[in-house]
């Protein structure tokens, strides 16, 4: 069941792939309706927050002082963690985690690992590894053992199987699971996926997942899930090894408070999501005898000197700002080349890898801001974006013009009052540049000649970027006007 | 792997400089908290709204008195068919009413896979978001027990039912570290052109009675 990872290192750059992605009906289709409609259940689900905005701003700022403490948080994990009868292991990069998970399975004397889905392991190819070591993994996540099953890859960070449809998969499972009379319900499908997978939860001694939170005081781990798979993972088997990003710490039980309300709505639209575990350690008589977090940095580090990108880990892995981008919407996941895809993906993977690969990733979005309104940490997509625009102009040693003009847009950004005057502007200023005849949606980057609607030329400071690279439209009304009418409509 | 510790902390603290825990809990206190965080629905507006998020889950809501705890029981299981339970140790004989109820042994999970049902209390039920908190403590079992059967009857007070996931938080926070599981409804899943379907691996089918006066 080898399957080639999705690896920055190896991709083609974001606009080649999308483009030939963009080929491809079937997959924009599927992207498309399952985007609409976490979409549109976040929506309700968050107008009836009243205290939505307020909630945001307190997980910004946990997040954020997480960060800034986190040599001192991770400490206080360990500790607790410890204490409770855990192990906690420190891996500097993908293949230090890989080894250290492959020596924990094989100590555990078995040859079989049940997966939960964990963007963390997706990361560091660990299924791979695995499979290298002798070792067989089951993804028991339904998405995920679509995904695997079908030699695919992941293509959204919580629903990673959404640019297949129900025919795809019963196509997948009638081949994989021998099942030639399986239906294509989603309730067949669903339930084949619960015979094929019951059978190794009982069986199998050993289970890998990542982890949604980590608490320092407590030295306790939180996983948030829908189907039981989750539970099923970390409570039958004899060890339990965790492989967690280092910045998913925070400091106390109690930051949970905004953290458990904002990521389901946000990532399914559910104001409550199936299952929230949460546990210290080892207890005996309940769940595995062996635990282990495996702490991982990976390049986080790289991220956390970088000030002006650093908000990037404050990322709950909800994926809102995937669904909201327009970007993605057309592309799908596999363009950007990695396993975090979306805007938070084009922020995330060039500052794991240095900038070294995926430098197109930055250019990946048009800047309308849908990311940011949405995040439930306020991380400032747009304005990171830029920031490493301006990374790679420094690099490639653009033009110097260029890179002034960034800093006056990420200045922009910085400022939400700003950015909307700026956009309201903006609609009024660049009219004379726009070519007027209607067509259909592109993406940033194309190189035929401008496409009506885009700006193909741009006065003063940009007209060095503009000859490269085509600027879409701003449209007429901004995202964020279009959402308040339609929230009170 | 010790010195893979050491340069990752190394590197935290040259990243963004060298923090204490002193320094940190200084600013730690300074966090802006003032989401909502206490009820702001009567007693019986809250328990309405719990009802309501659990049928919208699927899960049907029985009301009963202290005394009539035990008929209620035996009434849901006839009504589907259960003639054998699993329960947890501590949970009130009384209400073991209407079927074989046997008590957890530590069973195997292949044992515990021949359950179909499972019948606890909870230590609180949350109505916002219709979410039922279950905890390793006498009554409620380890969280294996109410995993693995698909069947789950689970007996709450009325008085065990707060408002918002802030106060379920706090009541919480004492016994944070015991196994906590919060459940909303039966496992479910979308991964399948965003249709939810109920019950992939965690019980498919919930039933809950809610025990008071109110
Ligand atoms: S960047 Fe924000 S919106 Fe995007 S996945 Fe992370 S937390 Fe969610």
């Amino acid at each position: 069941m080898s399957r080639v990872p999705l690896d920055p290192r190896t991709a083609p750059a974001f606009q080649t792939a999308a483009k030939m992605l963009l080929g491809d009906a079937q997959l924009r289709k599927n992207v498309r309706h399952a985007t609409d409609v976490i979409q549109n259940k976040r929506r309700k689900l968050v107008e009836e927050k009243h205290d939505w905005q307020l909630l945001r701003e307190s997980a910004r700022q946990i997040r954020a002082h997480a960060l800034q403490h986190l040599d001192v948080y991770l400490d206080e994990f360990e500790r607790n963690f410890t204490r409770a009868g855990g192990v906690v292991h420190w891996a500097r990069d993908a293949a230090e985690a890989q080894r250290i998970v492959v020596a924990l399975v094989k100590e555990s004397g078995s040859s079989e690992v049940i997966k939960i889905k964990s963007m963390t392991t997706e990361e560091v190819q660990l299924n791979n590894a695995l499979e290298a070591a002798g070792i067989r993994a089951y993804e028991t996540d339904l998405a995920e053992l679509i995904i695997q099953l079908g030699e695919d890859q992941p293509s959204h960070i919580v629903v990673p199987a959404l640019h297949k449809n129900r025919a795809q998969i019963r196509e997948i499972f009638r081949r994989t699971m021998n099942l030639p009379d399986l239906g294509d319900k989603p309730a067949d499908l669903a339930d084949a996926a619960r015979r094929f997978l019951r059978e190794k939860f009982l069986r199998v001694k050993t289970a890998v997942s990542g982890a949604n939170f980590l608490i320092a005081e407590t030295g306790g781990i939180c996983i948030v899930e829908s189907e039981g798979n989750g539970r099923m993972c970390l409570t039958l088997p004899e060890t339990l090894i965790s492989v967690v990003g280092i910045e998913k710490v925070i400091p106390r039980w109690q930051d949970l408070e905004p953290l458990i309300q904002l990521l389901p709505r946000s990532a399914t639209g559910e104001r409550m999501n199936p299952y929230n575990s949460l546990w210290s350690g080892v207890h005996p008589g309940d769940g595995p005898r062996a635990m282990h977090v495996v702490l991982l940095d990976n390049g986080r580090t790289n991220v956390l000197a970088d000030s002006e990108g650093r908000q990037t880990l404050q990322c709950i892995r909800c994926a809102a700002c995937q669904n909201a981008c327009p970007v993605y919407r057309q592309t799908g996941g596999h363009a950007y080349g990695s396993v975090y895809a979306g805007p938070i993906g084009a922020i995330l993977t060039p500052q794991l890898m240095h900038m070294e690969h995926s430098q197109t990733l930055p250019y990946a979005s048009s800047l309308c801001g849908a990311c940011y309104e949405v995040c439930p940490v306020k991380i400032n997509i747009p304005e990171v974006l830029i920031h490493l625009r301006n990374k790679v102009v420094e690099q490639n040693g653009w033009y110097a013009p260029e890179s002034l003009a960034m800093k006056a847009v990420a200045a922009v950004f910085r400022s939400e009052r700003r950015f909307r005057a700026a956009q309201r502007l903006g609609r009024i200023a660049e009219l004379p540049l726009v070519k007027s005849e209607k067509r259909s949606f592109s993406i940033v980057g194309q190189k035929q000649a401008t496409k009506p609607g885009w700006i193909g030329w741009l006065p003063g400071l940009l007209g060095g970027w503009t000859d490269t690279r085509d600027l879409q439209a701003m449209p007429k009304e901004t995202f964020r006007d279009w959402w308040e009418k339609r929230g009170k409509a | 792997m010790t010195a893979a510790r050491e340069e990752i902390l190394q590197k935290i603290r040259s990243a963004k400089g060298v923090s204490s825990p002193e320094v940190a809990a200084t600013a730690y206190a300074g966090i802006e908290r003032s989401y909502q965080s206490s009820a702001q629905l009567s007693r019986k507006e809250i328990l309405h709204l719990f009802e309501e998020r659990l049928r919208e889950y699927d899960a049907s809501v029985y009301r009963a008195s202290a005394a009539e705890v035990g008929a209620a029981v035996a009434g849901v299981l006839s009504g589907r068919g259960v003639h054998r339970v699993l329960v947890p140790e501590g949970l009130p004989l009384e209400w073991q009413q209407g079927a074989e109820f046997v008590a957890d042994r530590g069973f195997s999970s292949a044992k515990l896979d021949g359950f179909a049902s499972v019948m606890t209390t909870a230590t609180l039920g949350i109505a916002e978001t219709g979410t039922i908190v279950l905890q390793n403590v006498s009554g409620q079992g380890r969280r294996a027990l109410t995993l693995v059967p698909d069947y789950h009857l689970c007996i709450l007070s009325t008085n065990q039912v707060v408002e918002t996931v802030v106060e379920a938080m706090r009541l919480l926070e004492p016994t944070r570290n015991l196994p906590t599981t919060l459940f909303s409804g039966p496992s479910a899943t979308a991964d399948i052109e965003m249709t939810r379907i109920k019950g992939v691996h965690g019980p498919r089918f919930v039933d809950v009675v809610l025990v008071g006066e109110e």
